[in-house]
């Protein structure tokens, strides 16, 4: 949260488009996003599973499995450059170094068969080749203190599973952090945690970002997480940015059915009331195979016209950094179709 | 509503479970104290949400209670009798009016089972052994199984299908199906909405309260979400390795939070409105839950307690009454005594003594 109003764009995504291939069809997973990273921003992007936001963010790193999957349209620029477009040499020197990542189970990304010490020297050396093992060791070392791990000189030696899971993920954000990343991508980090756990980690991920100046993407189906983190918020929707604003704008005047829906249906703590029905959004979310050109969301939107039935909706600003997808924000003569 | 009878008693129930290590000469080395002696009482209509991080033996406390694991002791009193002595007939019987649902709608439904059989199962084996209170034909049971898909919200033409050709919400709602089949009591709902998307949550939270109310169900149901408890809950206990620290009507526990850890998760959770995110003072604590082989003498709190005293370092607080309907396990609270002055030396030969005697 120490987003500067004149920051430069470091990371623009423009139109990605990613796709896999499966027996029952193509699934546009990711179809047609577009956003812009500011430095030292963090950025919010929440949906519900299945709604592209994983898929969004392995694209730019370039990790989709592919086959079956393929990135066909869209370009990242970060540092000037088209990063969908390089080579897969050119793209090593990138990933992990300027633009790195954690996951949500931090058990499954750190290898249980090697060290810490092991994996964080390897990831040091591996970007920075005139690094010696004792130099980079002491950046491990230096790394891990920084991220909060008690007696860091003899932890750095333990194995994976050695550590709670609360200790994995700070591990895996100072691996991530070693080779000062200007990006860090954090899927879903603290999902896999509990709240006291998750309290830690988040504030760890906030103190650093500010410390190391590093522009945060943080990927969660948690509108908890992100009121308290974000500076801008994307809300996804069956492969598509349905809404994005500023954090306070969004949570104040939500403009898309959805997103006003998703607000409503969580229960709060400080104000929901007791014995209170909550709002829910009937229905279950669409499959992405084969989607009909109209609005995903119109079968569950309580404010569906016929329009929606028809198409998908264009883009509006309601105001600057506002943005919204939804045909109650079109003009009645431009509602036209076919 | 403590004027009513209690549905279900629960006598200082303990769960340990044994590790054992070694090869071939299998030893035991040691207990998990999973579940370590709690006490409370369910009254009929109520809700009592069990809160807690992972670990904490909030699953094991209600596996305990239907006998799904032997408890290591205490009793559980539930129509009249203990169920960790009842022998198996009836144990059937009183399973019949507890029923249970489950976290992971993925695991917890047969793969190679329809829908109509899964939900017609409990009815089937209780029908053939004449326990139901009135036998049912097949027909019938066809209809209940009708019923119920309708009134958890399937439609009653999917019943033929099988459970991957549901969403998690809807394979939900068939587990929700299955234990209301015998018309229940009382159901034990262990994480029923933790594995589900947002929007999906507030369905299953909805259609719960509603068969709550026409039913006249009562529940225990276990959450890691406090927001989520909060809501669904009349009564909430705060759970913390393997024992209850705090006991409590839910608004009360939540606009007057004693224990300190009550306290830290409360403001550790997260809000989602960032105005009020921003104003608001975190309590973070250090560390991680400590792991529960170890017997211990002391707070069970005690090492990551921000207002810690050296008595509470040897004496385990029993709990106290702050007022009616809010109990707190915390030495804070005894109205008796003052610990704040209390030395390092002093609590250790008080504890000492305590022992001798």
């Amino acid at each position: 949260m120490n987003l500067k109003p004149d920051a430069k764009v470091v990371l623009e995504v423009k139109d990605l488009q990613t796709y896999f291939k499966t027996d029952a069809g193509i699934v546009k997973a990711v179809d047609g996003v577009s956003f812009k990273l500011h430095e030292g921003e963090t950025l919010g992007i929440v949906g519900e599973s299945g709604s592209g936001k994983s898929v969004t963010n392995l694209s730019v790193m370039r990790l989709i499995p592919s086959p079956p999957g393929k990135v066909v349209g869209g370009q990242a620029f970060f540092e000037g450059t088209d990063i969908l477009a390089l080579s897969e040499k050119e793209m090593r020197k990138i990933r992990g170094a300027k633009i790195s990542m954690i996951f949500q189970d931090p058990m499954t990304s750190l290898n249980p068969f090697l060290r810490i010490s092991t994996q964080m020297v390897e990831t040091l050396r591996l970007h920075n080749k005139e690094l010696s093992k004792e130099e980079a060791l002491e950046r491990s070392i230096e790394m891990l203190h920084l991220v909060g791990i008690p007696n860091a000189e003899k932890r750095v030696r333990d194995y994976p599973h050695q550590f709670s899971g609360g200790m994995r993920q700070r591990v895996m954000i100072a691996m991530a952090l070693s080779c000062n990343a200007q990006i860090l991508i954090a899927d879903e980090p603290t999902t896999a945690l509990d709240v006291t756990i998750q309290a830690q980690i988040l504030e760890l991920i906030a103190k650093l970002s500010v410390k190391m100046g590093t522009a945060v993407i943080l990927i969660t189906h948690d509108l908890g997480v992100v009121a308290g983190m974000c500076d801008h918020v994307c809300v996804m929707y069956a492969g598509k940015i349905v809404e994005r604003a500023e954090t306070g704008k969004l949570y104040a005047y939500p403009a898309h059915p959805y997103t006003e829906g998703l607000i409503k249906s969580v229960p709060r703590m400080d104000t929901t009331k007791k014995g209170e029905r909550l709002f829910s959004i009937e229905g279950q979310p669409p499959n992405v195979i084969d989607l009909p050109p109209c609005c995903p969301f119109h079968p569950r939107c309580h404010k569906a016209m016929e329009v929606c039935h028809h198409a998908y909706p264009p883009l509006r600003e309601l105001e600057k950094g506002h943005e919204v997808s939804c045909w109650l924000y079109v003009d009645e003569k431009e509602r036209v179709y076919e | 509503m403590s004027k009513q009878e209690p549905l279900l008693e629960v006598r200082d129930l303990k769960q340990h479970f044994p590790i054992s290590s070694g090869s071939i000469l299998q030893k035991q080395v040691g207990f998990i104290r999973a579940v370590d002696g709690i006490s409370f009482d369910v009254y009929p209509g109520e809700t009592l949400g069990i809160v807690g991080e992972s670990g904490c033996g909030k699953s094991t406390t209600v596996r305990s209670i239907s006998q799904l694991h032997k408890p290591t002791s205490g009793s559980v009193f539930f129509g009249g009798i203990d169920l960790v002595t009842a022998d198996k007939h009836q144990m059937l019987k009183a399973r019949r009016e507890m029923q249970m649902i489950f976290q992971d709608p993925y695991a917890s439904l047969d793969p190679r089972m329809t829908v109509r059989s899964i939900i017609a199962e409990p009815l089937v084996i209780y029908n053939r052994r004449g326990l139901l209170e009135k036998p049912l034909t097949n027909i019938e049971i066809e209809h209940r199984v009708e019923d119920l898909m309708e009134r958890v919200g399937l439609n009653k033409l999917f019943k033929n299908r099988y459970p991957h050709e549901f969403s998690g919400g809807q394979r939900q709602r068939i587990g929700i199906a299955r234990a209301l089949a015998l018309n229940p009591k009382i159901i034990l709902a262990d994480e029923p909405v933790s594995a589900l998307d947002v929007s999906i949550q507030s369905q299953i939270l909805n259609l719960l309260s509603d068969l709550q109310k026409e039913f006249g169900l009562t529940y225990i149901f276990i959450a890691h979400d406090l927001a989520v408890i909060q809501h669904i809950s009349t009564r909430v206990a705060v759970m913390y390795l393997g024992k209850f620290v705090e006991v409590s009507d839910a608004v009360r526990l939540y606009d007057n939070p004693l224990h300190p850890y009550t306290t830290a998760l409360l403001s550790a959770a997260p809000i989602p409105d960032p105005t009020v995110e921003k104003g608001r003072q975190r309590i973070i604590l250090s560390g991680d839950v400590p792991s529960p082989d170890q017997e211990r003498f002391g707070c069970y709190f005690y090492e990551r307690c921000p207002k810690r005293m050296p008595w509470c370092s040897c004496h385990i607080p029993p709990m106290f009454d702050y007022e009616r309907d809010h109990q707190v396990a915390c030495w804070l609270y005894d109205t008796t005594r003052d610990y704040q002055n209390v030395s390092m030396e002093e609590a250790q030969k008080a504890a000492a003594s305590s022992q001798v005697v």
